[in-house]
């Protein structure tokens, strides 16, 4: 069963209160509705994507007679029916909608078709005959690396002279790491309904993470402005990075429809195409040599990645540069040369995905303490304890950027202690000297997580409140309600500075029409963003109103204290919502566009030296699993988490991140694999090949905590820290603890691949240096 | 076509459908109940549950002609038109849900896992009853510890009840 601690320190009316999800209540009662759930506009049409069958190719020609003829089918579009531009791409450009001549992977969108409902759209869409010239493709990273064929040109950090410490260092390592992409399996698929209005205007309701691009792409495709494009999104069946790009794709299309009919038009993908037309978490080769003293101190390392771009750069680019800087993780590397190649295969283009390049960091990170710990026979925990950041050691990223609040030791020193690290270790150690079937294995590790997209003009955010003369609040930020919790979170800030009930704080979708130029729901920075944003904006109107209090209470400002839904001065006290009034009466504004931007932080993309971070967060897991040695299952059957989440903004809400995020981290290293076969066809587009954790894949004893008086040392909202990402990293120990348990059998280091399947720990298990 | 003819939530509906019309889709389309999700096509995940004749039922898995006859109770009808089923006020309060869109495919399994173990629910059972029901949100934990509360809270109510 779980400890839940409480964390805050400073008691606040509703900040730091774990109040359930904004819509709980409608979630329970099947109440809440999403995209698929809204009533259906007269007239609305169903559309379908047709996307190719081949990886590599030239479209010949394309052929939808037989589709159009069928009853109920009304149109079908393709590249060369886009009036604006065709191109999607969030950074780069030549990144089509539609294929127009060049296929480059299998499942590329090459048009849409709309029909009466989408049952016969999808019918419809296998209808239409496309002729290919089917060329060679390229499916994985080596043979993309070995022909040189890259989306983007490589990245590349230098810290110090690894050279020179690679040939003064007692040992050196090499070690390669295969790592799994990972499918994002949001419950609720990609979907848009889009609303022609006026003039060319178009209302867009989109499933998606980032309502900004969504709205500029449909602009672009439609030849439109950005101002004739209003994008809604009041939650997401799950996003977890899926719907940050992606969904761009599926509004874009369902836009160009209603488009050139003039109806609303829905276009939801069913699972299978979900699955295999849009992008996923980057697996990754690494690679690397790592030179240490005789104490397996860390003096240099060369780290190389090889990432699955895809076919396009989509956001490759800062994945990359997330991966390279978490290569250090907790460890102070003083030489490093860290390599990062963004290789073009010819399969679905990869996409943002929970911890956003991190976890590949991470984890071939934690691969080489693992290995220095195995190669010169040293407990892994005492190998991380002498590499910590620490003043004594080194704090300096490889990067350039301080490593503030460190607070690694406290949490490793506090996690090993309360998941009772040393009896668990003799006993296990006891337990595989007399069982050579079932296997066990414990690991700890820690996650050091730098907060902040990486390009600094990412990290800006806007809201919107209103205050009406009944006392109600009305609240609209950028950021989406993705299950994550953040409405929830932004309302208990405006709701606190106000001292008002939540509930009178009305959370509304998010709308481009209201806050602009927003930056995607990502990063885990959703509630610094927004919740100061909004912050802002509260601020300023309550300071207006407390001059309209000053002046009716004939007192000064500074007297005047907002609590209980009431404002009070000199033993006198009337409701909010008087003062409310009152300000309307004197001709207040009561309605306030907040902004922030994160201050301090700063990045030369071309040295990937900086400051890009505002602040890092820190945590830690055990982890203890179990190996069938004849049949290579396992089991994770305990896991022990202590995370920093500053001062919580709600931690029931903190919690349900690090538990989530963990099980997702576990897929993706235990059960989650992507097979293509060899023509480039992904052969696991749904449930049935596709494993994603159930309620019995999960740890049954698993304990998480919240770290106590960590309130963050920078001026983030209520002194919080971000969690959406930081935790998925912390199931790393799940593939630690396998290996732990796979090494009870062996005497020196071995590849364990991700994820590590049954077949995956069988192989390693039979490998070669077997004791 | 075929004529469908079933109660939902206590109400008579009749309707001419298309032979092939799912059982989930005559739900969201011609009941206007879009309470059960569709989350996989495919029959695995859970979202889309629902009871039909007191038992749950994958609504994806059944045509509508199938249920024809039947009693089919949705999320929407779980409370009987009360506030809050128990199973529902234990989700909110254990906060097993984030996105929420399998939320009402496991709180319809997880009535009838509570119906059918009653007082001998344990945590174990729920975890292997509970596997056709995908989450990709929670990692699970809310969700076992909001029913075995609503298993407890209800075994309790049941025994007032029965004095
Ligand atoms: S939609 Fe019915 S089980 Fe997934
Ligand atoms: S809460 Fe999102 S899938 Fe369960």
């Amino acid at each position: 069963m779980n400890k839940h601690m409480q964390t805050s320190s400073i008691e606040r009316s509703t900040v730091g209160k774990g109040i359930a999800h904004d819509s709980a209540k409608k979630h329970v009662a099947g109440q809440a509705i999403y995209i698929d759930d809204m009533a259906e506009l007269p007239g609305t049409l169903h559309a379908a994507l047709v996307v190719s069958t081949i990886a590599h190719g030239i479209i010949k020609s394309i052929d939808a007679a037989d589709a159009l003829a069928m009853q109920g089918v009304h149109l079908f579009l393709t590249a060369k029916d886009i009036p604006g531009h065709n191109d999607i791409a969030p950074i780069m450009s030549g990144e089509p909608l539609f294929a127009d001549k060049k296929i480059e992977h299998l499942g590329q969108p090459i048009g849409v078709i709309a029909a009466d409902n989408i049952e016969l759209a999808v019918k419809a869409a296998h209808a239409v005959k496309v002729e290919y010239e089917v060329l060679e493709p390229v499916l994985d990273v080596e043979t993309a690396h070995e022909r040189k064929e890259y989306v983007l040109p490589p990245q590349e950090l230098i810290q110090g002279d690894v050279d020179a410490a690679l040939k003064d260092a007692a040992h050196v390592f090499e070690g390669r790491l295969e790592i799994g992409g990972q499918d994002h399996f949001y419950l609720e698929t990609q979907i848009a309904y889009t609303v022609p209005g006026e003039d060319d205007d178009m209302l867009v309701y989109s499933s998606t993470q980032h309502p900004t691009e969504v709205q500029h792409h449909v602009a672009h495709v439609l030849g439109n402005l950005a101002n004739s494009v209003d994008v809604k999104v009041r939650r997401m069946g799950g996003g977890f990075g899926g719907k940050e790009s992606q969904a761009t794709i599926i509004a874009s299309a369902a836009a160009l429809v209603s488009h050139k009919t003039r109806k609303p038009v829905k276009l939801r993908l069913k699972r299978a195409l979900d699955m295999t037309a849009t992008g996923k978490r980057h697996d990754m080769v690494s690679k690397w040599r790592v030179g240490v003293d005789a104490n397996g101190k860390i003096l240099g390392m060369y780290v190389e990645y090889l990432a699955r771009a895809g076919y396009s750069a989509d956001l490759t680019g800062p994945v990359i540069t997330r991966a390279i800087t978490h290569t250090d993780n907790a460890y102070f590397v003083p030489n490093a040369r860290i390599v990062g190649h963004a290789c073009k295969t010819n399969t679905v283009s990869n996409t943002a995905f929970r911890g956003f390049g991190g976890p590949q960091g991470v984890i071939t990170s934690e691969a080489i303490i693992d290995q220095i710990a195995r190669e010169l026979n040293l407990a892994p925990n005492d190998v991380r304890a002498i590499n910590y950041y620490a003043p004594d050691n080194g704090e300096v990223t490889p990067y350039g950027q301080q490593v503030e609040q460190n607070q690694l030791v406290p949490v490793t020193e506090a996690l090993l202690a309360s998941a009772d690290w040393d009896r668990r270790r003799t006993e296990i150690d006891r337990h595989n000297a007399t069982n050579p079937v079932i296997r066990k294995g414990l690991a700890m590790m820690p996650v050091k997580f730098g907060i902040s997209f990486n390009l600094p003009s990412l990290n800006q955010a806007g809201a919107l409140v209103h205050v009406y003369q009944d006392g109600s609040v009305h609240l609209n930020h950028g950021g989406t309600e993705m299950g994550q919790g953040l409405f929830m979170k932004v309302a208990q800030v405006v709701a606190e500075v106000f001292q008002i009930d939540v509930d009178r704080v009305k959370i509304t979708e998010t709308q481009t029409g209201k806050v602009p130029n927003t930056s995607a729901t990502a990063a885990s920075t959703g509630s610094d963003l927004n919740g100061m944003a909004a912050f802002n904006a509260a601020s300023a109107i309550k300071s207006r109103m407390l001059g309209v209090a000053a002046k009716h209470f004939q007192t000064d400002e500074t007297d005047v204290t907002f609590k209980d839904n009431q404002v009070h001065a000199k033993g006198q006290s009337i409701p909010f919502s008087e003062l409310a009034k009152l300000s309307w009466a004197h001709r207040v504004s009561l309605s306030e566009a907040g902004y922030y931007a994160t201050p301090k932080i700063h990045w030369d993309a071309k040295t990937l030296k900086g400051r890009p971070f505002f602040y890092f967060t820190y945590g830690a897991a055990v982890a203890e699993v179990a190996i069938d040695t004849m049949t290579g299952e396992s089991r994770c059957l305990r896991a022990d988490i202590l995370q920093d989440c500053g001062e919580s903004l709600n931690p029931a809400i903190d919690l349900g991140q690090i538990e989530g995020a963990f099980v997702q981290g576990m897929g993706w290293l235990t059960c989650e694999e992507l097979w293509w076969d060899k023509a480039g066809r992904l052969r696991t587009i749904g449930p049935s090949t596709y494993k994603i954790p159930g309620s019995r894949d999960v740890p049954p004893e698993f304990n998480v905590s919240l770290l106590n008086n960590a309130s963050n040392i920078e001026e983030t909202i209520f002194r919080s820290k971000a969690v959406g990402e930081p935790p998925l990293m912390l199931a790393i120990s799940v593939y630690l603890a396998l290996k732990d348990a796979i090494g009870s059998n062996k005497d020196r280091n071995f590849d364990l691949k991700t994820p590590a399947t049954p077949e995956n720990i069988l192989s390693s298990l039979s490998g070669s240096a077997n004791r | 076509m075929a004529k469908v003819s079933l109660t939902v939530n206590g109400k008579n509906v009749e309707k001419d459908v298309e032979d092939r019309t799912l059982l989930v889709q005559f739900l969201r389309e011609d009941v206007n109940l879009t309470g059960a999700h569709i989350g996989c096509d495919t029959s695995q995940c859970g979202a889309c549950v629902v009871h039909v004749d007191g038992k749950a039922v994958k609504s994806c898995t059944m045509l509508a002609a199938q249920a024809s006859g039947c009693e089919v109770t949705t999320i929407e009808g779980l409370s009987g038109g009360g506030d809050l089923h128990p199973v529902q006020a234990a989700f909110r309060e254990h906060h097993g849900l984030q996105c929420g869109f399998c939320t009402p495919g496991m709180i319809m399994a997880a009535t009838d896992i509570i119906k059918r173990h009653g007082t001998k629910l344990d945590e174990a059972t729920v975890r292997a009853e509970l596997e056709g029901n995908i989450c990709r949100c929670t990692g699970y934990h809310n969700i076992v510890k909001a029913i075995l509360d609503a298993a407890s809270k209800m075994d309790g109510a049941a025994k007032v009840a029965a004095e």
